[in-house]
């Protein structure tokens, strides 16, 4: 069988490759901001894709973010009360989501809704020459097909992700106050007592933000990317699922550590 | 029309990953004809209608287009040029999320600034050309193979090209719309006044309907000449290929060691 | 897909889409009672201010009145010198004394104004004369254990 030798190769050259494909992924970016002065100068083709990644996504993010509420109004009951402080419930649903629940778990969601769409998309392009058959028409891929789906994705994921903590603070008053009978007013002030607009929204907003870019970034380098064969494009939605998901996790530990570094 | 030709190819190599893929080719395309390029799968035609187009960059030698070398242009230059350009490829690749109607108006509206009743009528006229007029609504999967390959040619024909290139314009078509897009082929070039260049492996098709042909073999042109010429040529090639023997000069088997050798060691292993 | 049906989605979504960012940012945040239309000034010096942060909240009776702006150090007298940003609305007399408070046992620290008696006012920029230090919990404990330790010891000397 192999040799330690030999497995030594292995796990260096798939090491290589992956520091290849991070670099051409960096170079990709860079050529995509280049190339994104068209998006904005046509709105349109901007537009499409807002509703591609965003409008398309929302009932998924509405429906997880109320059962997340849901959960969150529940279980932070059950645990609260055994403190006596279940008034405290309205700043757990609401630091928890506005902080951590709300950016991560809409990012993954988009990833698997909408980045997914757009790999297969670019990806299915490619692989029926459409990418090709463009450049020859003398237009641009990459401006035409690749930065507005990267930037209707960034543009949405931040409002995404702020639909999905109001859902979830929503469905957590709703077990909360409505189903269990916590004090509304409680609820309420004590909720607007800690949280901050700047530490705690702002920073959520930011977290989205960057999720936002890296999932689209990363959806549309894998699509763009991808072997264009059947079985290609479905590696290359795989890889965008999983990239984004370790991409946001990842990122989401760093930036909570710059973030909440005074707590 | 200018003595000049529209293209000329003079001693281009290109390769892949130190694989050679095209030896020495050397053509020229008058205006105003229609060119075929013949061989095998794999010979490298595909890879040549992309070095005309810029899409790849040779290894050395030139492609001339219009007296200017496609390789030395840079981004702008080559994109003006490839907006006097249109290709037709190999299973059509229209734009699958819009109409049929959207696909033909794609570069009118990408390249020009014309108001939309102009824009529709010029679609409507390439539509026409090619007899689809009425499918303008259609979406891509809603049309047949040949239908489909009719779009992209209306597409192709858009800007009223000075070089078309059809890459396997023939491929997976019934005899019948083989029969309607050679045709096409020949009278949109002669009414666009066009150069046209056809990369194909569908000899009877194009003995038709073109000016002159070019064999290629494994990377280089084995034989050329006009239609008359090569059917009464003795050149093994050109008879290999019009009367599709499977053995000849072009051989049966990619390049392999000795078979007999392969099986045993094949036994040993097991 | 009609032009204009996407557009109206679009629209929709980016509308609600900022509907939510104003809700978390006004109904779940404090937006709109962080910021107090107008403000003006006080100044107060403290021997040890806890653990007082800036944006911390100043009240008077139980409600916010204002905000800590600014907290530094005085090292001509050692001391700290809190600035506040106090709502234009409410006015304090001179005598009014500021502690430093713990909401709860071990919640925020926070400024705590004592209204005093005194018929002038405090003018924007003033300085709060009568203050209290934070009650810091280390200090307290230690004091406590060395009085216990200073009497503990006594009955079995005996």
């Amino acid at each position: 069988m192999a040799s330690p030798r030999d497995l030594l190769a292995a796990i260096g050259a798939r090491a290589t490759d992956r520091i290849w494909r991070l670099g051409f992924a960096a170079r990709f970016f860079c050529m995509l901001l280049v190339y994104s002065g068209q998006t904005f100068l046509r709105p349109r083709l901007l537009l499409r894709e807002i509703w591609f990644s965003g409008v398309l996504s929302l009932v998924i993010i509405l429906v997880s973010g109320l059962f997340v509420g849901l959960v969150l109004g529940l279980q932070g009951y059950e645990t609260l009360q055994r403190f006596g402080s279940s008034e405290a419930l309205g700043i757990l649903v609401a630091l928890s989501l506005v902080r951590e629940l709300g950016p991560v778990v809409a990012g993954l969601l988009f990833a698997s809704r909408a980045g997914s769409a757009v790999t297969a998309e670019i990806g299915l392009m490619k692989a029926t020459e459409q990418l090709k058959a463009m450049d020859m028409m003398a237009v641009n891929p990459l401006a035409r097909v690749a930065a507005p789906r990267f930037w209707g994705g960034v543009i949405s994921m931040p409002l995404l992700a702020a639909l999905f903590s109001m859902m979830g603070v929503f469905g957590g008053y709703l077990i909360g106050v409505v189903f269990i009978g916590v004090d509304e007013g409680a609820f309420w002030s004590q909720m607007q007592a800690s949280v901050d607009f700047r530490e705690d929204v702002l920073n959520g907003v930011i977290k989205s933000f960057v999720f936002g870019v890296a999932v689209s970034l990363i959806a549309v380098f894998e699509g763009y990317d991808s072997v264009p064969t059947a079985e290609g494009v479905s590696r290359a939605i795989t890889r965008t699922v999983v990239t984004s998901a370790l991409a946001i996790l990842a990122l989401d530990f760093v930036l909570t550590s710059f973030m909440f570094r005074s707590l | 029309m200018s003595a000049e030709p529209l293209v000329r190819i003079s001693d281009l190599n290109f390769s892949y990953d130190d694989r050679p893929i095209l030896n020495g080719i050397d053509m020229t395309f008058p205006r105003g004809k229609v060119i075929a390029i013949m061989g095998g799968s794999g010979c490298g035609k595909t890879t040549l209608l992309r070095l005309i187009g810029g899409q790849l960059r040779p290894s050395s030698g030139a492609v001339e287009v219009n007296g200017r070398v496609v390789h030395e242009m840079g981004h702008e230059a080559l994109y003006a040029m490839r907006r006097r350009m249109g290709m037709l490829f190999q299973f059509g690749a229209l734009f699958t999320d819009v109409s049929v109607y959207e696909n033909v108006a794609f570069q009118m509206r990408e390249h020009t600034d014309l108001p939309e009743e102009l824009i529709r009528d010029l679609v409507m006229m390439k539509l026409n050309a090619v007899g689809l007029r009425g499918a303008h609504a259609l979406m891509p999967n809603e049309l047949s193979g040949g239908m489909a390959r009719r779009v992209a040619l209306a597409r192709a024909i858009a800007l009223d090209p000075m070089l078309m290139m059809y890459d396997e314009p023939f491929t997976g078509l019934d005899p019948l719309s083989l029969g309607v897009i050679g045709q096409l082929i020949r009278r949109l070039n002669d009414a666009l006044g066009a150069t046209s260049v056809m990369v194909t492996h569908d000899i009877h098709e194009s003995m038709l309907i073109v000016d002159y042909i070019y064999f290629m073999s494994a990377g280089r042109v084995v034989a050329e000449g006009t239609p008359e010429e090569l059917k009464a040529s003795r050149d093994p090639f050109v008879h290999q290929f019009l009367y599709a023997e499977a053995d000849g000069p072009v051989p049966f088997h990619y390049p392999a060691g000795d078979f007999a050798a392969d099986l045993l060691r094949g036994d040993a292993r097991g | 897909m009609n032009r204009t049906v996407l557009d109206l989605w679009v629209g929709f979504f980016v509308v609600i889409g900022m509907a939510a960012l104003l809700f978390l940012a006004l109904k779940v945040g404090n937006l709109s009672s962080a910021n107090f239309a107008e403000t003006y000034v006080l100044q107060a010096k403290f021997d040890n201010i806890g653990g007082l942060k800036v944006r911390g909240p100043v009240k008077s009776a139980g409600v916010v009145v204002g905000r800590v702006a600014n907290i530094q150090f005085d090292s001509a007298t050692y001391e700290a010198v809190v600035t506040m940003n106090i709502d234009t609305r409410y006015r304090f007399p001179k005598d009014t004394f500021a502690s430093i408070l713990t909401s709860g046992l071990l919640g925020e620290q926070y400024v705590g104004f004592d209204v005093g008696g005194d018929e002038r006012m405090l003018e924007p920029g003033g300085t709060i004369a009568k203050t209290q230090s934070a009650v810091v919990l280390e200090k307290l404990i230690s004091q406590f254990l060395f009085s216990k330790a200073s009497e503990g010891p006594e009955p079995q000397a005996k």
